[in-house]
């Protein structure tokens, strides 16, 4: 792609990273959530791969790396959901106690970050997982099409 | 034949999908014991503000467990179809 | 019944994706107008689910900065979420298949690539 082109995705990449990261953290507080930001994340690779070419995302990105992020991703949702076991499976343990703890006042207000219980968690261990596996899906379909010809 | 079949069972089940669209509930009006049990105690039994993601990972989190094996298992399937082989040179 | 027949412009809509989508699946040979057809179906499902959960004047399920007004029903829009992702997911898988049949049969219509004959 051209030098245009290349130079503001440079820029805009970061841009949309700060974007995904924060719908993923505020999910309990606004519109939002794991699989909204992880979608996101996946779109701002698809712009690096439109612009610099798969070869060249390949060699820094592997999908070995991407492996490692998605189930541990996986492992973390499984882990919280086992936590609040004493009650009940997929029980919120953590609403009253000091971490993520507080209650919001009813009706319309401003919006605590500390709320929430286990859910801010939940929300971060979906983000990897779809950001990972969309990642994923999007490198090895662009791989395969353009560096192999037909066989037999 | 094959043609006449296919136009005869397609007419029957877009006059079902239609008559469906005639018979449900006014729009605007749903039935809703269940969400307005939700919208009244999201704030104090959760602690979140976004009912939404309340109800994904708390009030249904069996759900989310599903979708996440669905997309675990697609990601596997995609990642194995597009191996390259090592040749032997 | 009462009341008289309601006229609901959003479920009517609903009802033509889906009928589009099905003549689109029954009709068709060549193997990608069988995914998008696929696609089409799903998102005529989504739309279905969100209308199903609308009330009249309302606002959205969140109390962050909420104006006055009633709020609409947050389940349905639980339920769209993953069907979306489910929707991407199996699109996924399946234009990967149809880019491996065509690589090992060398044409995309659907009668021509039958393993299984007689």
């Amino acid at each position: 792609m051209s030098k245009i082109v290349r130079t503001m995705a440079n820029i805009l990449i970061l841009f949309v990273l700060t974007f995904s990261l924060y719908i993923i953290m505020h999910g309990h507080l606004t519109p939002g959530g794991g699989f909204q930001g992880g979608a996101v994340f996946a779109s701002g690779i698809a712009l690096l791969i439109v612009a610099f070419g798969s070869d060249n995302i390949h060699k820094s990105l592997k999908e070995h790396h991407l492996s490692i992020l998605e189930s541990s991703g996986a492992l973390i949702f499984i882990g919280l959901a086992f936590g609040g076991l004493a009650t009940v499976f997929f029980y919120n343990f953590l609403v009253g106690s000091p971490i993520f703890g507080h209650i919001p006042p009813a009706g319309p207000n401003s919006g605590d970050l500390w709320t929430g219980g286990v859910i801010p968690f939940m929300n971060l261990a979906v983000g990897l997982k779809v950001l990972a596996g969309l990642s994923a899906i999007l490198l090895v379909m662009a791989l395969a099409t353009t560096t192999m010809e037909v066989e037999e | 034949m094959r043609k006449f079949a296919m136009v005869a069972s397609l007419s029957i089940f877009i006059a079902f999908l239609i008559a469906a669209a005639f018979l449900i509930h006014p729009f605007g009006y749903p039935p809703s014991e269940m969400d307005d049990y939700i919208i009244e105690n999201t704030q104090n039994e959760t602690g979140a503000n976004n009912a939404v993601t309340a109800v994904v990972f708390d009030y249904r989190g069996f759900d989310t467990l599903g979708e996440a094996t669905i997309l675990f298992t697609a990601v596997t399937g995609v990642v194995m179809l597009f191996r390259r082989k090592k040749r032997e040179k | 019944m009462t009341e008289g027949i309601p006229f609901n412009v959003p479920f009517l809509a609903v009802a033509a994706l889906i009928g589009i989508a099905f003549y689109i699946i029954v009709s068709q040979r060549n193997m990608i107008k069988l995914v998008l057809g696929l696609s089409i179906l799903a998102s005529g499902v989504n739309l279905f689910l969100i209308t199903l959960g609308y009330r009249k004047g309302g606002i959205a399920p969140i109390y962050t900065h909420a104006p006055e007004g009633i709020m609409v029903l947050p389940v349905p829009q639980a339920l769209t979420l993953t069907s979306i992702v489910i929707a991407v997911a199996t699109l996924a898988l399946m234009l990967s298949m149809v880019v491996h049949i065509y690589r090992h049969t060398g044409s995309t219509d659907s009668e021509k690539s039958r393993i299984m004959k007689g």
